[in-house]
C-alpha cells in the first residue's frame, strides 16, 4: 500500500544536507517573496490572462528570457562552486564538497547551461524576432509554441525538483554516458531525474521546432521569397530545421535509457548483450547537432548586426546563406568526433576527422564575408557591435582549438581535457552567449520599448570579455598539463594549482559582468522615459521588425508589409512610409490554458516515474491525453479584431507614447553611470529608511 | 534617437584593456615558469610525434588565423564612423572573385589540414603495432572501480595502480575493465588516451625513450573514485626492467581469483600493490564473462 501511494519517497528523500536545504529554503523563500508581490499588487489574474495562457510569440519570448536569465545565474552559482573545489581541493586539502556531490554540480551546470539557459535564450528571440522579421501576425500553430514554452518549464522545474526530493542530481557528466548512468553504478534517482527533465523539455523542443519550421515556410509576407528573408530567419530556419531531425534521436535514446533504468532491460548496460558504444553514438548523434542548434540563431543575429551597424548590406547575401546551411547539413555527420578514443578504425576516425574539417569551411566562410560587410561600412560600435567584436576574438581561437581536435592523434592527447572544457567553453560562451546578449541589447528597444544603457553595457561586455579570458586561458595550459576534466582533487605535486586560482579569479570577473548586466537593466528602466524609442527604429534598421512600433501590438503588423527586396524595411524607408492606413479585420488566435495543463500532467507523469509511483503515472498520462482530446475538439480558438477597433488601438497608443515622452525622468540626461546608479539607490534606500515608507507596504 | 553625449574614450578604454591582457600572459608565463606541460615534454614515441602534429596543425592554423583576425579588426577600425576619410558604399556587395576567395581559402587551408591529418591517423593509430627492432610485450590492463590492474602475461606477475616498462621497448596494453564504467586510459608523457570497457579489448600501443617515472590516470569519468584512480608509469633501462621483475616475483602476495575478486569491491585512492604471481586465466575469463549469454553472472556478484 505504501509503495503504491509514495513509490520509492521516504523521510530521507527530504533535505538533510547543507545544500539541498539550502537549495529548498532558497526555493521557498523566493516563491513566497513571489507570491506575497503578486497577491499584494492583485495581479494573479493579470498574470494568467495576460501571459501564462497567452499565445502571443511576444509574451512567450519574454517568458523564455526570464526563465533562463533565472537559469543563467543559477548555472552560474554552480560553475563558481566548481571553481572554489578545484582551487582549494589539492594535496592533503580535499576542498568543501565530496567527489559525488561535485560530480553532480557539473552534471547539473552543464545540463542547465545548455538546455535551460542556451535554449531558452535562442527559443525567447526566434519567438519574439522571427514573426516580426518575416512579417506574420502570429504563428502557425500558436498552440504547440505555447504547449512548447511550458513543457520547457516544466523540464526547468524537474531539474530543480532534487534539491527538496531525493538530494541528488546525476552525477555522470551532462550526457549521462552509459555504462556509468545505469543502475549498477548510479542507483539513485539524479539520473532518473537527469532523463526526466531533458525528456520533458526535449519533446517541448521538438514541437517549437516543428512550429517554427511550419510558419517560417508559410507564413512570410508576400513578396518575401526565401532569397529575400533576413539572415537572423535563414539562421533560426537551419537550426529549427536540425531540431527536428536530432531531437526526435534524444528522445529515444532517452526511452532506452528508461527502459534500461525502470524495467531492467539492457540497451546499455555492460551484460546480457547490452551496448554502452551505441549509448555514446546516439546521444552525440544529438548532442553534435545541438551545438549548432544553439550556434546558427548567434550566426544569424550577428548576420543582422555587422550589416546593421556597418550600415551596409550584407557583403554577399548567399555566401552568408551558404555558410548557415552548409554548417547545418554537415552538422549531422561528424559527431563521432567526440570519442575517437573509444577505438574506431583509423578509416573511420580519419573519415570523422575529415568531416569535421569540412564543416568549419562554412563557419570560416562566414568570418570572410563579415569582413567583406565591414569594408566599406560606416561602423558604429554601440554595445551590439561590441558584443560581435568580442565574438571574433573568441571564437576564432576556440575555433581553432576545434580544428585541432578534429585531427585523432592530437584528440588522443587534448580528449577528456581541460584543454577540450576550454576549447567549448569558448564556443559555447563566446559564440552562443554572446550572440545572445548582442542580440538581447540590439533588440531590447523592440522588447521594451526603450533602449538599455550603453555605459553600463559597456562595463559588463568588458567584465565578461576579460572574465572569460581569465577564466579560460589557466584551463587551456592545464589541459597541456595533462590535467583531465571533472576533477574534484588532485596531487599537489601536479602544479595545477595556481591555474585553478587563476581560473576562479576570471570566474569572479565574470560574475561582476553578470552583476553589471543586472545593473544596466535597472538603471535603464530607471531612465526609461529618456532611452525610449519612439521611431520604432532606433538603430536605423534594415529588416521589417523596425517597420512596427516599439513595442509592437499583439497582432505586430496593423497592415502586411508587401516586400519588394532583401533589406525591406530599409527600402520602404527609401520609399517613403505610408502616411495613411487602411485598417482591416486581423484574425488572432484566442490565449488557452491547455499547454500548462499538459504540462503540469507531463511533469506529475515524469515525478511518477523517478519515484516509481504508479497512480501518479497513471493519472499523468490520463490528464495528458484527456487535455489534447479536449483541446483537439476546441473549434473556437480564433478571434476577430475588427477594423474600427485596430483603427481605436492605433489611435491609443500613438497617444499613449506622446504622454510618456511628456514625462519626466529620473536623474541625469545621459545614460547614467554605476556612480549615478550607486548614489540614485542609496538615496532610495534612505528615504525609506527616513520616511519609514515600509509602513505603507 | 538621441546619441549620449558623453565620450566613452574607445581608445583609451582598448588600450587599458590590451595592458591589462598583456599583464594576464605574463602572470600566466610566470605561474608556468617551472612547470612542466605534459604536452611539450613528451617521454614516448608516440607522445613525441602527437606533440609534433600539434605543432604542425597549430602553425597551419596560426597561419590562416593571426591575418584574419588582424584584418578584421583592422577592417572594423579602418571603417569607424568617426574616420570621415574612409570610403562609405552602402549598397556595395562582394564581387566574384572575393566570394571566391570567400570559399577558396578555408578550402584550401582545410585541404592542406587534412593532407597531414589522414596518413597520421593512420600511422598513429593506437592499434598499430610500432615497428622496432625489440619483441613488443604486451601487458595486459584492466580498470576496475577504481585503480588499474596491470597483467604480465609473458612474465607471470600483476601490480595495481603502478606499471613498469621497459625503455625503446614497443609496449602494447591490451584494455578493458571489470564491473566498471567506461575508464581512459591515458599516460600524458608516453601517448594519447584510450577507452578501457567491459568485454571489449582495446589496443594502445606506446613506447617509452627515456627513463622516468610519469603519472597516469583515467580521463573519462567513472563514478565517485574518479579523481584518484591514478597511476605511476615507470619507464626504465632494460636491465632495471628485468631486475623489478626479479624482485617482484618475491612479492608476498600472489593473484589468485580471491585476491581478485577482493580487488573488483570498489575502493578509492589505493596505494600501488605488486603480485609475484596471476592466474593465467584471469583475462580471458573475463571476456567470457561478458560475452553476453554469461553475463548474469557478473549482475549477481554486484548485488
Amino acid at each position: 500500500m505504501k509503495e503504491f501511494l509514495i513509490g520509492r519517497l521516504n523521510l530521507e528523500a527530504l533535505p538533510h544536507e547543507w545544500f539541498t536545504i539550502g537549495g529548498t529554503a532558497a526555493f521557498f523563500a523566493m516563491a513566497l517573496l513571489a507570491v506575497t508581490v503578486i497577491t499584494r499588487m492583485k495581479r494573479w489574474k493579470w498574470l494568467w490572462n495576460e501571459w501564462f495562457t497567452s499565445v502571443d510569440p511576444k509574451k512567450i519570448g519574454i517568458m523564455y528570457f526570464l526563465v533562463s536569465g533565472f537559469m543563467l545565474l543559477r548555472g552560474g552559482l554552480d560553475a563558481l562552486m566548481m571553481w572554489l573545489q578545484q582551487s582549494l581541493s589539492s594535496g592533503s586539502s580535499h576542498g568543501y564538497l565530496s567527489a559525488n556531490h561535485y560530480q553532480q554540480i557539473f552534471t547539473a551546470h552543464g545540463n542547465i547551461m545548455v538546455f535551460f539557459v542556451a535554449m531558452g535564450f535562442v527559443f525567447g528571440l526566434i519567438n519574439y524576432i522571427v514573426p516580426l522579421q518575416i512579417g506574420a501576425r502570429d504563428l502557425a500553430s500558436p498552440f504547440l509554441n505555447t504547449l512548447g514554452f511550458w513543457l520547457f518549464v516544466a523540464g526547468v522545474i524537474m531539474i530543480n525538483t532534487f534539491f527538496v526530493f531525493g538530494g541528488q542530481y546525476a552525477a555522470t557528466g551532462w550526457l549521462a554516458v552509459a555504462p556509468l548512468s545505469g543502475t549498477q553504478f548510479s542507483p539513485g534517482v539524479g539520473v532518473d531525474y537527469w532523463i526526466w527533465s531533458l525528456q520533458i523539455s526535449g519533446i517541448g523542443t521538438t514541437l517549437g521546432a516543428i512550429n517554427f519550421i511550419m510558419t517560417i515556410l508559410k507564413m512570410r509576407a508576400p513578396g518575401m521569397s526565401l532569397r529575400k528573408m533576413p539572415l537572423f530567419t535563414w539562421g533560426s530556419l537551419c537550426s529549427m530545421v536540425m531540431a527536428v531531425t536530432v531531437f526526435p534521436l534524444l528522445t529515444m535514446t532517452l526511452f532506452l535509457m528508461f527502459f534500461d533504468r525502470y524495467f531492467g532491460a539492457h540497451f546499455f548496460t555492460t551484460t546480457l548483450g547490452g551496448n554502452a558504444m551505441m549509448y555514446t553514438n546516439l546521444i552525440w548523434m544529438w548532442g553534435h547537432p545541438e551545438v549548432y542548434i544553439l550556434m546558427l540563431p548567434s550566426f544569424g543575429v550577428f548576420s543582422e548586426i555587422v550589416s546593421t551597424f556597418s550600415r551596409k548590406a550584407t557583403a554577399s547575401y548567399w555566401t552568408n546563406v551558404g555558410g548557415m546551411t552548409g554548417v547545418s547539413a554537415f552538422a549531422l555527420s561528424v559527431w563521432l568526433h567526440h570519442f575517437f578514443t573509444m577505438g574506431s578504425s583509423a578509416d573511420v576516425n580519419a573519415f570523422f576527422g575529415l568531416m569535421t574539417m569540412i564543416i568549419a569551411i562554412p563557419t570560416s566562410v562566414l568570418f570572410f564575408n563579415w569582413i567583406a560587410t565591414m569594408y566599406k561600412g560606416k561602423i558604429k560600435f554601440d554595445t551590439p557591435m561590441l558584443w560581435f567584436l568580442g565574438f571574433v576574438a573568441l571564437f576564432a581561437v576556440g575555433g581553432m582549438a576545434g580544428v585541432m581536435m578534429a585531427v585523432p592523434p592530437i584528440d588522443f592527447q587534448l580528449h577528456n581535457s581541460l584543454f577540450l572544457v576550454a576549447h567549448f567553453h569558448t564556443m559555447v560562451v563566446g559564440g552562443v552567449l554572446f550572440g545572445i546578449f548582442a542580440g538581447l541589447s540590439y533588440w531590447f528597444p523592440k522588447i521594451a520599448g526603450f533602449r538599455l544603457n550603453e555605459r553600463i553595457g559597456k562595463y559588463a561586455f568588458w567584465c565578461w570579455t576579460v572574465g572569460f579570458i581569465m577564466a579560460f586561458t589557466p584551463l587551456y595550459i592545464l589541459g597541456f598539463m595533462g590535467a583531465t576534466r571533472r576533477l574534484d582533487h588532485y596531487d599537489a605535486s601536479t602544479g595545477f594549482r595556481p591555474f585553478f586560482i587563476m581560473a576562479l579569479l576570471g570566474g569572479i570577473v565574470i560574475m561582476a559582468g553578470v552583476l553589471l548586466q543586472i545593473v544596466q537593466i535597472i538603471a535603464s528602466v530607471m531612465q526609461r522615459r529618456r532611452l525610449a524609442d519612439p521611431t520604432g527604429d532606433p538603430w536605423g534598421g534594415r529588416t521589417l521588425e523596425w517597420a512596427v512600433p516599439s513595442t509592437p501590438p499583439s497582432y505586430n503588423f496593423t497592415i502586411i508589409p508587401e516586400v519588394t527586396s532583401r533589406d525591406a524595411f530599409l527600402e520602404m524607408k527609401k520609399q517613403g512610409l505610408p502616411t495613411k492606413k487602411v485598417f482591416e479585420d486581423i484574425h488572432m488566435p484566442r490565449n488557452t490554458s491547455s499547454g500548462i495543463y499538459i504540462s503540469g500532467f507531463a511533469y506529475l507523469l515524469g515525478f511518477g516515474f523517478v519515484w516509481h509511483i504508479v497512480w501518479l503515472i497513471i493519472l499523468g498520462v490520463l490528464g495528458i491525453l484527456t487535455c489534447l482530446i479536449k483541446r483537439t475538439f476546441n473549434e473556437d480558438t480564433e478571434f476577430t479584431i475588427t477594423a474600427a477597433e485596430v483603427e481605436d488601438m492605433e489611435e491609443k497608443r500613438i497617444k499613449k507614447a506622446h504622454a510618456s515622452r511628456a514625462g519626466k525622468d529620473l536623474g541625469t540626461d545621459e545614460d547614467m553611470g554605476l556612480k549615478e546608479f550607486i548614489i540614485i539607490v542609496i538615496k532610495w534606500a534612505l528615504d525609506i529608511v527616513k520616511n519609514k515608507r515600509w509602513k505603507k507596504w | 534617437m538621441a546619441k549620449p553625449k558623453h565620450k566613452l574614450g574607445m581608445g583609451k578604454t582598448v588600450g587599458l584593456i590590451l595592458a591589462g591582457l598583456v599583464c594576464f600572459v605574463l602572470v600566466n608565463a610566470a605561474l608556468l615558469h617551472g612547470t612542466n606541460l605534459a604536452l611539450f615534454s613528451p617521454q614516448g614515441y608516440i607522445a613525441g610525434e602527437e606533440h609534433r602534429l600539434m605543432l604542425y596543425t597549430v602553425f597551419i592554423l596560426l597561419d590562416i588565423g593571426i591575418p584574419t583576425l588582424i584584418l578584421f579588426y583592422f577592417v572594423a577600425w579602418k571603417y569607424r564612423e568617426t574616420n570621415k576619410k574612409a570610403e562609405h558604399t552602402p549598397n556595395e556587395s562582394s564581387g566574384k572573385s572575393l566570394v571566391f576567395l570567400t570559399w577558396a581559402i578555408p578550402f584550401a587551408i582545410m585541404g592542406l589540414l587534412a593532407a597531414v591529418m589522414w596518413p597520421a591517423t593512420h600511422r598513429l593509430a593506437p592499434r598499430q603495432a610500432l615497428i622496432s627492432d625489440v619483441k613488443p610485450m604486451t601487458i595486459e590492463v584492466i580498470a576496475m572501480r577504481w585503480k588499474w590492474l596491470f597483467i604480465y602475461p609473458e612474465q607471470n606477475i600483476a601490480a595495481v595502480n603502478f606499471v613498469q616498462i621497459p625503455t625503446d621497448t614497443p609496449v602494447q596494453f591490451v584494455l578493458t575493465a571489470d564491473e566498471t564504467p567506461m575508464s581512459s586510459f591515458w599516460i600524458p608523457k608516453l601517448g594519447g588516451q584510450l577507452y578501457a570497457m567491459t568485454g571489449h579489448q582495446n589496443l594502445l600501443n606506446l613506447m617509452a625513450t627515456s627513463p622516468g617515472d610519469y603519472p597516469g590516470r583515467t580521463a573519462e569519468i567513472n563514478g565517485s573514485g574518479f579523481a584518484g584512480m591514478t597511476f605511476t608509469a615507470r619507464a626504465s633501462t632494460t636491465d632495471d626492467f628485468n631486475s623489478w621483475v626479479q624482485d617482484t616475483r618475491l612479492a608476498s602476495d600472489v593473484l589468485d581469483s580471491s585476491t581478485y575478486n577482493k580487488l573488483l569491491k570498489p575502493s578509492e585512492n589505493m596505494p600501488s600493490t605488486v603480485y609475484a604471481r596471476t592466474d593465467p586465466n584471469l583475462y580471458n575469463n573475463l571476456l567470457v564473462k561478458y560475452s553476453g549469454t554469461h553475463g548474469g553472472h557478473a549482475e549477481t556478484a554486484t548485488e
